[in-house]
């Protein structure tokens, strides 16, 4: 029997003579896919970036939803010494039988003091905070119930209102890109006309590189896929930093109700891809791309963090005279503590005798004078 | 000079005559304006705003000329300002226009200087003009007045409030120059999203002290106008280095995919408005503002920092001109102090060195009757020497002597044997 459905195998009937040699296995996509929305899927989204910008706008628009009801907004007088906060939304959204628990951690007062030297400490803090406390569950005893909120992705937003990055900018994302996936976007991008959107896209990708700062790469897809998918994912790459519009309100445009924003000399529809970027966005962070970027955080960010943590630990200990750890050490290329003071030793005796080398020879000099 | 009021007393005499025939003296402002527009004028605009906001093309949109630019990096150390000159010239009415930008403002990271260039380049205009002022060979007519007339403050577009550094900003220079706010870039707020963007700059403005340029509305005939525009305030402007074609005409516009938005549009923008207030009906207010509340004020802070003052302690009223001397004297006085003091140290100085180079003659006397002593011993053991070689030399040529007469005697007495022996 031909089926259109996706996986074949689900209408497997043993007496089918055709499926004599089948084994079956080619139904594990189901099954993953069964247990997977049993199971709901987590994902914990950071927004960074001065207040202003559009964060909750745009973050109501990915989601469709209304997260920052009844937030207060501090003045300028009391933001002069502002210090940077972290708050966290959780929301618990479905679809179509999916469900998803959604946490959006925003950082209020990023930028906004008059000082902003290291303004982004308390951001890195939480983010290591985060890793520890998984680090600590993954290491525990009973592993049933490990509660995953370490952040997964962080969009950071970039003002279009100057030539590019701003130091600020720059120190933000150096100081975050290798414990995190960092999407720079372009925010309040109704204020660029087209060829200002490119000129900036490009004078950031630019800044980007030359200040070496390891933004999130989209995965390169399989040679064997096929041309427009090629074709559509190497736009994509060309499109980074994605320039978007968000809006929390409902206009009437072209005879349909969209999400827009609407001016006197027009309207702007927040879904049109010749508008912004913002579709594009959307795609790439739920709809093709949230799993990959939760691989990346465990498997790349979290890696890093965990062996850089071990390390520590094991130096420490090793200096404490090895205490019994709760941990388990691994045996890690750590140089010991013996063979180290050897080394000194045989340094300080080699550079011993090198210094009466020296006096020999001048004795010997002064001799022939 | 001592400030004499004139307090017109109804007891005097000043009585209002009517004339009976044209005098002409209704000519006088026509005399005064020939006479101004013969001299030129000179205006001086200060932009402050985060790079990249958009002060450049406000500024040539608002003048309807391209003024060089190069654009700024966001990466600067500190906050510089930029002074530009340039002569502009409409009918027959010469403007010399400065304007200052003011490059790398909002970009570092630590903003808390960010407002003492701007503060110390308006006072040193002060500075300049007082020092003019006070000269006594003064040429006020020819001076060109660099003090800045105008502050427009560039908003960033955020549609929340004012940002912690524009208030900073705000507050320090509100007292120094007139201060105009401006939301530039403003084709990123939706109208509604204005309304309350614009009452909320406002009212966090007032709640804080920032007295900003209201427009006069004492003279009658711009009063209605500028009362109506201040209400306005502050300015949503948009700027554009780029005309599109409109109808049949050429106009300053932004092309955006949605629409064009037009800069001289009044439902657009308030750009119309702010060209009026700031050049069509106010400029020469800001010009007297500045220099009757502004500068008088930097100048009494100064010269009461110097000591000056209106009123003696017995409350009469002081000169100028013995307080000056005062000055002067003490002036004097405290230099010939320091001459004094480094009088002495060089007296001193030179005491020290002396006696050092005293210490070292006696030295090298010292030494130098050493040698002669030794000179002299060497000398005298030398002259024994001699005398026992001499003696020496003597005893020997007499040994000598006598072993030659012996030997010589021997010989002949040999001889003398000889010959007897053969004789």
């Amino acid at each position: 029997m031909t089926t259109n459905i996706r996986y074949k195998s689900r209408l497997m009937k043993s007496e089918d003579s055709e499926d004599k040699q089948y084994v079956g296995f080619a139904t594990l996509p189901n099954q993953v896919h069964r247990k997977s929305v049993k199971k709901g899927f987590d994902f914990t989204l950071m927004v960074a970036g001065e207040s202003g910008l559009g964060k909750s706008t745009l973050v109501n628009s990915l989601f469709l939803t209304d997260l920052y009801k009844d937030r207060k907004l501090l003045n300028a007088e009391e933001r002069i010494n502002q210090t940077v906060e972290i708050t966290k939304h959780t929301v618990d959204i479905e679809e179509k039988g999916v469900k998803l628990k959604l946490t959006i951690v925003d950082t209020p007062g990023f930028g906004d003091a008059v000082n902003n030297n290291e303004c982004w400490k308390p951001i890195t803090d939480y983010i290591d905070q985060q890793f520890e406390q998984y680090f600590r569950d993954e290491s525990g005893l009973n592993r049933k119930n490990i509660l995953d909120n370490r952040v997964h992705c962080c969009l950071y937003f970039i003002p279009p209102f100057g030539h590019g990055l701003r130091p600020v900018d720059v120190e933000f994302m150096k100081a975050l890109h290798e414990k995190v996936n960092i999407v720079p976007l372009i925010s309040k991008a109704d204020c660029l006309t087209p060829n200002e959107v490119k000129k900036l896209k490009d004078r950031v990708r630019d800044e980007i590189e030359r200040f070496g700062i390891k933004v999130y790469q989209f995965p390169e897809c399989d040679s064997d896929e096929e041309e427009e998918f090629k074709q559509m994912d190497k736009e994509l790459k060309e499109c980074t930093p994605f320039a978007v519009i968000g809006s929390n309100t409902v206009v009437e445009a072209r005879g349909q109700r969209v999400r827009g924003r609407l001016y006197p000399w027009g309207i702007v529809e927040v879904e049109n891809q010749s508008h912004c970027d913002f579709v594009k966005l959307r795609n790439i962070l739920i709809r093709s791309h949230m799993h990959d970027l939760k691989d990346v955080t465990c498997d790349v960010h979290y890696e890093n963090y965990r062996a850089l943590c071990i390390q520590e630990m094991t130096s420490k200990l090793a200096q404490d005279n090895r205490t019994d750890s709760p941990l388990p050490i691994l045996p890690l290329p750590t140089p010991d503590v013996e063979t180290e003071r050897l080394i000194k030793m045989k340094d300080e005796e080699l550079k011993r005798m090198q210094e009466m080398l020296e006096k020999m020879q001048q004795q010997m000099h002064e001799k022939d004078q | 000079m001592a400030a004499t009021d004139v307090n017109i007393h109804p007891s005097e005499e000043m009585r209002t005559l009517s004339l009976s025939g044209h005098v002409g003296f209704d000519s006088l402002p026509d005399q005064l304006v020939s006479k101004s527009v013969s001299q030129g004028f000179s205006f001086n605009i200060l932009c402050v705003g985060e790079t990249g906001i958009g002060k450049s093309t406000l500024m040539n949109t608002l003048f309807n000329t391209t003024f060089e630019n190069e654009e700024a990096s966001h990466f600067k150390n500190g906050v510089h300002l930029r002074p530009r000159t340039y002569t502009l010239q409409e009918s027959n009415v010469d403007l010399q226009l400065t304007i200052v930008d003011t490059v790398g403002f909002g970009d570092q990271v630590n903003k808390e200087e960010s407002y003492k260039p701007i503060v110390d380049y308006i006072d040193a205009q002060f500075e300049n003009f007082l020092e003019e002022e006070l000269k006594i060979k003064r040429s006020l007519y020819n001076y060109h007045d660099s003090r800045i007339h105008i502050c427009l403050y560039f908003i960033a577009p955020t549609g929340h409030s004012l940002k912690s550094l524009d208030l900073v900003t705000m507050k320090k220079l509100d007292s120094k120059v007139n201060i105009i706010p401006i939301i530039a870039k403003a084709d990123t707020i939706s109208k509604s999203e204005l309304q309350k963007f614009k009452i909320k700059i406002m009212s966090e403005l007032v709640s804080n002290g920032v007295q900003i340029y209201q427009f006069p509305t004492d003279d009658e005939a711009v009063a209605e106008i500028n009362s109506s525009m201040n209400a306005h305030l502050p300015f949503a402007v948009i700027g554009s280095s780029e005309e599109v074609q409109i109808g049949n005409k050429m106009v300053r516009a932004r092309q955006y995919p949605w629409g064009v938005v037009q800069v001289e549009n009044e439902s657009h923008c308030d750009f119309v408005k702010l060209r009026e207030m700031l050049i069509r009906v106010n400029m020469l207010d800001l010009r007297e503002q500045t220099h009757a509340r502004h500068y008088e004020l930097y100048r009494r802070c100064k010269l009461e920092e110097m000591g000056f003052k209106d009123t003696d302690p017995d409350s009469e009223p002081f000169s100028l001109q013995e307080t000056y001397v005062a000055k002067r004297r003490e002036f004097i006085g405290e230099l010939q102090l320091k001459e004094e003091q480094m009088r002495q140290m060089f007296v001193n100085k030179v005491k020290e060195t002396e006696a050092e180079l005293k210490e070292k003659e006696r030295e090298l006397h010292e030494r130098f009757e050493m040698l002669k002593r030794t000179h002299q011993e060497e000398k005298r053991n030398l002259e024994e020497k001699r005398r026992d070689l001499e003696e020496e030399m003597n005893t020997f040529n007499r040994r000598k002597v006598a072993a030659e007469t012996l030997q010589s005697l021997q010989g002949s007495s040999a001889l003398k044997k000889d010959k007897e022996k053969k004789t």
